[in-house]
């Protein structure tokens, strides 16, 4: 329960909704209370032969009641109900909101699938709490309170026989349905077990295809679905029982009214409508019992999933914004002069240092090339400067200051990065490219140009309204890095960084983009990630990582006659484009 | 320029489909290996339906016969009769939950082994043109879908039917009139269910398209937070968001609104219909037509009566989802392999791995081929390699040696015989592959090396562990061979899961090895491994590799240099060295350097 109290704060913001649901339910409730009375004296006078008259007003008046009771239910939902997705709004959008602000660490830890279950399963055991589960307790508590005290007025001898069995009710539905969760959570297990095997196999389908393994992995799985279905079986055989179990108990009751209450009436003390008032009584007592029984399975389900919420939601944003209180440089205000002093970086929990104590001057509007292997730490250097990640050691200054003490919005306004994977939204063509700022035909036209996609937009019939994505058309590798491209040029940053973002384009489109973005690049400064000699070549600056370290630097014709690493990829490369030739 | 893809994804957002006869009757053969207890089901549900009305038929008797004529010991007979009836009434409804819980099962398993092992044997080409994502939606959660209606969905939806029919067979012969009088809120009931059902299945198709919006909206967000953070676009973002989750919040509210209005009215005709019998019936007490136990005995009837109806519009939607589900997987049981085998095939038994490419022209795509008029012949116990840049067709000689497809034009032939005229299986039986990707299942290593076949012993696996020099790591497991390997093997570093891919291939001892050398770098020490190993795997067997490695190449009878798919050099590694053609670029392109190092 414990876990619970984050819920405070949001309950707070609807308190007079939730008060006034609580009103409602309850004169609901008392309406519906008195229609068994109704009931009772009407068959009572049916008896003593009244007159006709009046029962037609117990007609309209079983009605009225009825009527009124189901319209004050009806306000109950509108009030209660409603609150309950107002919350559960306000608390995805924080859970959202959150998420936005948390560092690349903490998704390097987390599985996209986990927190998808917390914005959606979790968020929704809250909400059924809150809602169903306050209505419903709120409607037990009142409801059984006035049945009881009508009851024991009526006869309490009766009352109190009657009742033997209801609280028999409520655990044994409490009882049943912990059980049922139990099994349920376990045919759930079974379940994703049988997915699991099912993906390797269609996964790994080669492998099992050359090894001959089909006849044996049928077994395998014919033996994980039978597991499934005797975990469902066991499911059933728990299910089984929730609803005989529900109106023998009341049938029981009913039962015990006649009984009792008939031996009374033959000896006068009691009337043939008293036992029809308590069996319609009994009647509206057993779905409070059985309500009471699920409420406590909803509290037993919100607990931990709000526990898992608040986990997230207390989580720091690791990288600490320097705010309004840092140096005072803004987006416009920057030039653009990088300085690495000494910087070494590694990822939390390794041991290994990705970047050993490098130290690197890029001069405002100078473009630095880098090459080197796979996992020299080519794209951790410069995932530093934008602070996807904080330096472990040394410093990154950024026009003399430390980037750590400039405002995080404005140092990340100043850099427009094209990144190794490029990653676009199911959105239009358009507003991908123009993902900051305002919508401008004409500047879209013209950085699409410039990263060499506008002919190929060109071809799509709905032209730069084109959606992308699981609902729109799926670009090429190609299309997809210069679409990257154009929506960091779109953002005109003072700093360009490319992360090996023309891998999948051909060679001669890549001179021609080359050729365009050397426009873009001056005035800017620039980092080019690359494997391929071509795009780096006319680089003011080229550093080779290895291991970390930088083992060769300067430009083009110096590295060649260095002969060293530089001068080998370069080599390999003549070679492999004199093979396509062939 | 590069050739471009533009693919339209269908929108599987299928939300029901009309009921289509032909479909329902498929659907209903799954059915007949369980006559037997569907039809001891019906009866259960019959008798459930008869025993709930005998209920409320007996009160009138105890209240009009004996409790006005104060006959003591009547009431108690018709107390226990109530009570047996009670009883018995519990114990069948839960036999009869539970019976058709059982027949769904049963049927759902049938289902899914069938459709598992139809997808499992079709060929390669399927799975490369289909998401496996969908597939395995199939053989899940599609199939799921369709549990209700083999269960409770047909069997309840009689016993929904004999109770309603009950009902009215004891309220018309307790008082045709009052019966009449009472059954008139009836059309008010049913019009009202439907245009609820209606609004609330359209609100829910809306709540689920827009529920599969937000969720799609979170989950790019989550996969592109960098993008998001670097462009510092959180605000944007989040308000974005927030008009996403306030539409799903509205829709939501909407179906509120609509269950709000919907239990209250189905009370209102309740309490309509009692009003009716009390003003109705009361007035026929009074002329002394009507005991007032049949009043009473009417106002449980009028209760009893309302659950059916809503139920029954109910199984209708669930059967109208299902016909989606089932046609799904119907399309997917309909699918044939391209490649079959021969109806009279020639066994496999005595391959010694003589292979035999005759002019084998092959394109995955219709006119775009792959491979061009490619020959060669491999002789028993010879080691080939197959040396080219990527895309040269490779992979692809692997493909149609295996028959994972079959060839265009020319054909294939393993002693002599068109390999079209083998068993796959028997086929590949022969044949091991070592493929560059190594793929590791779920389980422990030893389950990895002998793919749980019981005809490996130990003793061979321990062979091979010890000739793939794979023996060092496992001892330095505390669980030995039994240490456990995670999904795709992602705790295993790339020597290792190669190391036990090659164990798996030396412990199937095949006739044909092939073998597609990975390229990723290893550290030195792990690289000596590979090459001791790869020694012992090719030794003594026809080997056909894909080679990357320099000392696997000067291992090789014979090399064949294929580019854009045709043979362009064949000969020993002197041979094509002198030459100074392709082969002696790609060699200084791809092993020069390591030529240099060794």
């Amino acid at each position: 329960m414990r876990d619970l109290i984050p819920l405070f704060p949001y309950l707070k913001k609807y308190k007079s909704k939730i008060f006034l649901g609580f009103l409602f339910v309850s004169v609901s409730i008392f309406l519906q209370s008195l229609y068994p009375l109704v009931i009772g004296n009407a068959i009572d006078d049916l008896i003593s032969k009244a007159n006709e008259e009046l029962l037609f007003k117990y007609a309209l008046l079983s009605v009225g009641i009825i009527l009124t009771g189901g319209f004050f239910l009806f306000l109950t939902r509108r009030t209660i109900i409603v609150a309950s997705r107002e919350i559960e709004n306000d608390l995805r959008n924080d859970f959202f909101a959150h998420l936005q602000k948390l560092p690349k660490n903490f998704y390097n830890e987390k599985t996209t699938g986990d927190l998808m279950a917390h914005a959606t399963n979790d968020i929704n055991n809250v909400r059924n709490f809150l809602g169903p589960g306050i209505m419903y307790s709120v409607q037990t508590v009142l409801r059984t309170i006035i049945t009881l005290i009508i009851l024991f007025s009526i006869n309490a001898e009766i009352a109190v026989i009657a009742l033997v069995p209801l609280p028999f009710i409520s655990y044994l539905v409490y009882s049943v349905m912990k059980r049922t969760y139990g099994r349920s959570m376990k045919v759930q297990e079974a379940f994703s077990a049988m997915t699991t095997k099912v993906q390797e196999n269609f996964a790994g389908i080669r492998v099992i295809k050359s090894y001959v393994r089909e006849k044996f992995e049928i077994e395998q799985f014919n033996k994980i679905s039978a597991d499934y279905q005797k975990k469902n079986l066991a499911l059933a055989r728990m299910q089984a029982y929730s609803f005989p179990m529900m109106f023998l108990l009341t049938g029981l009751s009913i039962i015990i009214v006649i009984y009792f209450g008939g031996m009374k009436v033959i000896n006068g003390t009691f009337t043939v409508g008293n036992i029809a008032e308590f069996v319609v009584y009994l009647g509206q007592l057993t779905f409070p019992m059985i309500a009471f029984g699920w409420v406590i399975s909803l509290v037993q389900r919100a607990a931990p999933a709000m526990k898992r919420i608040s986990t997230i939601m207390t989580t720091e944003p690791g990288i600490k914004d320097a705010g309004k209180s840092g140096i005072n440089l803004t987006a416009e205000s920057i030039r653009g002069e990088i300085e690495l002093r000494k910087v070494s970086f590694r990822y939390p929990k390794t041991e290994i240092d990705i970047l050993r104590k490098v130290d690197l001057k890029i001069p405002a509007g100078s473009t630095l090339g880098i090459i080197g292997y796979t996992g020299s730490g080519k794209s951790t250097l410069i995932n530093l400067i934008p602070r996807v990640f904080d330096v472990t050691e040394g410093e990154i200054l950024i026009d003399g200051a430390d980037i750590r003490k400039i405002s995080l919005n404005e140092l990340r306004k100043s850099i427009g990065i094209v990144p190794q994977e490029s990653f676009l939204f199911s959105d239009t063509i358009a507003n991908n490219i123009a993902y900051t700022g305002e919508i401008s035909e004409e500047r879209i036209t013209d950085v699409s140009k410039k990263a060499g996609l506008y002919k190929d937009v060109n071809l799509f019939p709905e032209k730069f309204r084109t959606i992308l994505g699981e609902r729109g058309i799926t670009l090429s590798g190609g299309q997809k890095q210069r679409t990257s491209i154009a929506r960091a040029i779109y953002k005109e940053p003072k700093i360009l960084i490319l992360d090996d973002s023309l891998s999948a384009v051909d060679t001669s489109t890549e001179a021609e983009i080359l050729k365009e973005l050397k426009e873009v690049m001056k005035g800017r400064t620039s980092i080019i990630i690359s494997h391929r000699i071509s795009t780096l070549q006319n680089a003011d600056n080229i550093i080779v990582l290895d291991g970390g370290i930088i083992k060769e630097q300067g430009a083009h014709n110096d590295l060649i006659k260095l002969e060293g690493i530089y001068y080998n990829i370069y080599m390999k490369q003549l070679l492999e484009e004199e093979i396509k030739e062939i | 320029m590069s050739v471009h893809k533009i693919k339209y994804k269908k929108e599987e957002e299928a939300l029901g489909k009309a009921l289509d006869s032909q479909l329902f009757r498929r659907l209903l053969s799954y059915f007949k290996p369980y006559k037997l207890q569907i039809a001891f089901a019906t009866i259960l549900t019959i008798t459930i339906s008869a025993l709930a009305a005998v209920r409320p038929r007996l009160t009138p008797i105890a209240i009009d016969d004996k409790i006005a004529n104060k006959d003591l010991p009547g009431l108690q007979i018709i107390i226990i009769i109530l009570l047996g009836t009670l009883v018995l009434q519990g114990a069948i409804q839960y036999i009869m939950a539970y019976l058709t819980s059982w027949i769904g099962q049963k049927i759902i398993y049938d289902l899914r082994k069938k459709v598992f092992e139809h997808t499992i044997n079709l060929n390669l080409k399927f799975f490369d043109n289909n998401p496996i994502g969908r597939l395995v939606t199939r053989v899940t959660n599609d199939i799921e879908v369709l549990y209700e209606v083999f269960s409770s969905g047909l069997v309840t939806a009689f016993g929904d039917i004999f109770t309603i029919i009950w009902i009215l067979y004891f309220m018309f012969t307790l008082d045709w009139k009052l019966s009449l009088v009472t059954l008139s809120v009836l059309p008010i009931l049913v019009y009202a269910t439907s245009v609820f059902r209606k609004n609330v299945r359209s609100s829910y198709a809306r709540i689920r398209i827009l529920v599969a919006k937000m969720n799609s909206y979170i989950q790019e967000h989550i996969t592109g937070i960098s993008i998001v953070q670097l462009f510092v676009r959180e605000k944007k973002t989040v308000e974005e968001f927030e008009k996403i989750n306030r539409d799903h919040t509205e829709e939501n509210k909407k179906s509120i609104f609509y269950y709000a209005v919907f239990f209250p009215v189905v009370e209102l005709l309740g309490a309509v219909a009692v009003g009716l019998i009390i003003w109705y019936g009361g007035g026929q007490v009074f002329s002394s037509y009507i005991s007032v136990g049949v009043i009473i005995s009417f106002i449980q009837f009028t209760e009893m009566f309302f659950r059916p109806i809503r139920d029954l519009s109910e199984k209708y939607n669930i059967l109208q989802t299902a016909m989606a589900s089932s046609e799904r997987i119907f399309d997917l049981l309909d699918r044939k392999s391209p490649v079959v085998d021969p109806e009279y095939p020639v066994p496999a038994k005595d391959v010694k791995g003589n292979i035999d490419f005759k002019n084998v022209w092959f394109a995955y795509n219709e006119e775009d081929f792959v491979l061009k008029n490619v020959s060669f012949c491999i002789k028993e116990g010879e080691r080939i390699a197959f040396v080219g840049a990527t895309g040269a067709g490779k992979s692809t000689i692997i493909n149609l040696l295996c028959r994972f497809y079959d060839v265009t034009k020319g054909s294939i032939t393993v002693e002599n015989t068109d390999i079209r005229n083998f068993n796959q299986q028997d086929l590949r039986s022969n044949i091991a592959i070592v493929l560059q990707d190594v793929f590791l299942f779920s389980g422990d290593i030893k389950s990895n090396i002998d793919l749980g076949n019981d005809l490996i012993s130990n003793a061979t696996i321990d062979e091979s562990v010890r000739n793939t020099g794979l023996d060092d790591f496992i001892n330095s497991l505390p669980e030995g061979i039994s240490h456990k390997v995670n999904e795709r093997g992602s705790t295993l570093s790339v020597g290792q899961k190669q190391l036990i891919s090659f164990a798996r291939a030396l412990a199937y001892n095949p006739k044909i090895l092939i073998l597609d050398e990975a390229t990723s770098s290893v550290d030195t020490e792990t690289e000596l491994l590979i090459q001791e190993a790869i020694k012992k795997l090719i030794e003594g067997r026809t080997s056909i590799i894909i080679a990357h490695r320099l000392s696997t190449i000067q291992s090789c009878d014979k090399i064949i240099v294929l580019h854009k798919g045709e043979i362009k050099e064949m000969g020993t590694h002197q041979q094509l060295l002198e030459n100074q053609g392709l082969y002696y670029k790609l060699y200084q392109l791809q092993y020069k350097e390591e030529f240099k190092n060794a």
